[in-house]
């Protein structure tokens, strides 16, 4: 199972500390489903194409997920990077001198910076992107780490201290060239010693939630008939939190059990990003990027798709309210989000335009 | 396709915003999923650029749908009406076929270790069950759950026994295992709660590989009896074990 490894290249990232689970996720690898290859990539996309729009990249160039304890990395060359989504501090350091940067923001590391990453107060999980980006093989179209099967990313897991990482041959170069284009624009560089150097504003993604109780549109799922007038009532008015044992495959939520109407069996079906099943113990389970293209569980609700980088953004412990849409309506929330979001984007590109 | 009266589309609801699921039964249907199998191949080959994904399934099919490059408000509607129109073809084409794929499979060495209890239940020899699985012509209803995973029809229905009552934490990559009317072939390991027969040395899953899935829907599958030396012959060339 395990991808090649990638050698054509010095590596110029290496991993002094893994993070609790950092892996390399892009868009994810579609047209594959029919054979059970789930599409992965990043669980907040929203993060994570804002990390790359804020250095100069392409959307589906790969970058690093982190997840609560991030890790700490060494460039070995000039490199431009930026990190968006959780609100980490980023403490950069080359021989004696250390800064403390902040996310959603580009950033010139210098040669020999070390890079670490502690918890974020807020937030889940943050995309760390590179100009030109990682250079990992592409396996069925995407460079995602898929870990439940073994490929894609980074030989088909989560970092591990020791890693070396290859960044493309041009990093250096387009890490200078754009930066030199941020200057030109007079966009509010500031040089920080000599290890670092970025700018005063920063564009920040919005699935960040502020709320104690954060709110989660959801369409009906088509098992609902399956369950108890209660249990459809419990699922909508009640607050869950998300269980310690949540990962990229699933968010297990705490809250009333949810009680079948008819213990019927459910044909095994296609599943999607944010369907709701309810297994035999009542306790509904929201599928996220990692997770199984098919089941057997009957599906109570299906998030809709522009909630699922806020809820991506939750840690265990959190809590949501799930609160009923239309199809129409989740199809214009994932509009407005759209458009909100390239509306960042273009603003950026606008910035690194030759 | 329209004119044969068991395949027949039941509904057509929303999985969440991104995807459509078209049910055609509640139950496992041969004919019904080898139209399924050809609706899929249908959709499939018309390389739409809002679809992302067809997934054919026992008796249903997903339509992953790229939102961002479409403007419409009812992707239900979309999706009904390309199944409609896909329907209205004289004659599904069907993908080309296939050769049928041989599994070899070792029942002995405990790889079965519910071949006792299976022949108990049905009242058969476990030299009769082997046999019933030998002679069973499989067809892959679905992949899914993990990569490369099949869910095959055409079990000998005198082999057909319910799932097991607590399912097992973790079965062997290659477990191969019955239950009811159907039989998997698990590609890692995996937790499962069907009754296992054998294992197979082969890999089912390799994205290296120009076909990564040993299975694809609608293939043709037969498995075939080795011995433990061939299993491991084939299971050291296959870096399975």
């Amino acid at each position: 199972m395990s991808a090649r490894p990638s050698t054509r290249h010095p590596p110029q990232v290496s991993v002094e500390r893994a993070g609790v689970q950092t892996t390399i996720q892009d868009c994810g690898r579609f047209g594959y489903q029919h054979l059970g290859v789930v599409p992965a990539g990043a669980m907040d996309m929203e993060s994570m194409l804002l990390a790359n729009a804020l250095v100069g990249n392409a959307p589906d160039t790969a970058t690093l997920e982190m997840a609560l304890q991030g890790p700490t990395l060494r460039f070995a060359c000039e490199a431009l990077i930026a990190v968006a989504g959780a609100s980490y501090s980023i403490r950069a350091a080359r021989g004696q001198t250390v800064n403390m940067m902040a996310s959603n923001r580009p950033i010139l590391l210098a040669a020999g910076t070390q890079v670490a990453f502690d918890h974020a107060p807020d937030g889940a999980r943050a995309y760390l992107a590179v100009a030109g980006g990682f250079d990992v093989p592409s396996i069925l179209g995407s460079r995602c780490t898929y870990v439940p099967a073994g490929f894609g990313g980074h030989a088909g897991r989560a970092l591990k201290k020791g890693d070396q990482l290859a960044l493309l041959p041009q990093a250096s170069s387009l890490a200078r060239t754009r930066f030199d284009s941020l200057r030109k624009r007079n966009s509010g560089v500031v040089d920080y010693a000599s290890a670092v150097t970025t700018v005063r504003w920063s564009v920040r993604p919005s699935s960040l939630s502020e709320d104690e109780v954060t709110l989660v549109r959801f369409i009906n799922g088509r098992h609902r008939a399956l369950f108890t007038a209660q249990a459809l009532q419990a699922f909508e008015s009640s607050t869950y939190r998300i269980s310690p044992d949540s990962n990229r495959m699933g968010y297990r939520m705490i809250g009333p059990r949810l009680e079948r109407a008819s213990t019927r069996d459910v044909l095994s079906e296609p599943t999607n990003l944010g369907t709701v099943q309810v297994p035999a113990d009542g306790s509904p389970i929201v599928l996220m990027a990692d997770h199984q293209t098919t089941g057997g569980y009957a599906k109570i609700a299906e998030v809709a798709s522009a909630d699922i980088p806020r809820l991506a953004q939750l840690r265990p412990g959190q809590q949501v309210r799930f609160v009923p849409c239309s199809l129409a309506q989740a199809l214009a929330l994932a509009r407005a989000a759209r458009i909100a979001l390239a509306t960042k984007t273009q603003a950026l590109a606008w910035l690194y335009e030759a | 396709m329209g004119s044969q009266p068991a395949f027949r589309v039941r509904s057509v609801v929303p999985l969440g915003d991104t995807a459509v699921l078209v049910e055609f039964a509640d139950q496992l249907d041969p004919t019904v999923n080898a139209g399924i199998q050809r609706l899929a191949n249908a959709i499939g080959r018309r390389k739409l650029p809002w679809i992302r994904d067809v997934v054919p399934a026992i008796a249903s099919i997903a339509v992953h749908i790229n939102i961002g490059i479409t403007d419409e408000s009812d992707t239900v509607e979309m999706v009904r009406s390309l199944v409609e129109v896909c329907l209205g073809d004289k004659a599904l084409p069907s993908r080309a076929p296939r050769p049928s794929i041989v599994v070899p499979v070792c029942y002995d060495d405990g790889f079965g270790m519910d071949l006792q209890e299976i022949a108990e239940r049905t009242g058969l020899s476990v030299d009769d069950v082997v046999r019933r699985h030998l002679g069973s012509d499989f067809r892959v209803l679905m992949v899914g759950f993990v990569p490369g995973h099949p869910y095959l029809g055409g079990l000998d229905p005198k082999l057909a026994v319910p799932r097991r009552n607590a399912p097992r934490l973790r079965m062997p990559a290659g477990t191969v295992a019955i239950a009811n009317a159907q039989c998997v072939v698990y590609p890692y390991e995996i937790p499962g709660g069907w009754n296992v027969v054998g294992r197979t040395p082969l890999r089912l899953f390799d994205a290296a590989r120009p076909r990564p899935s040993l299975f694809e829907p609608a293939d043709e599958v037969r498995f075939e009896r080795i011995v433990r030396a061939q299993f491991d012959q084939i299971a050291k060339r296959e870096g399975t074990q």
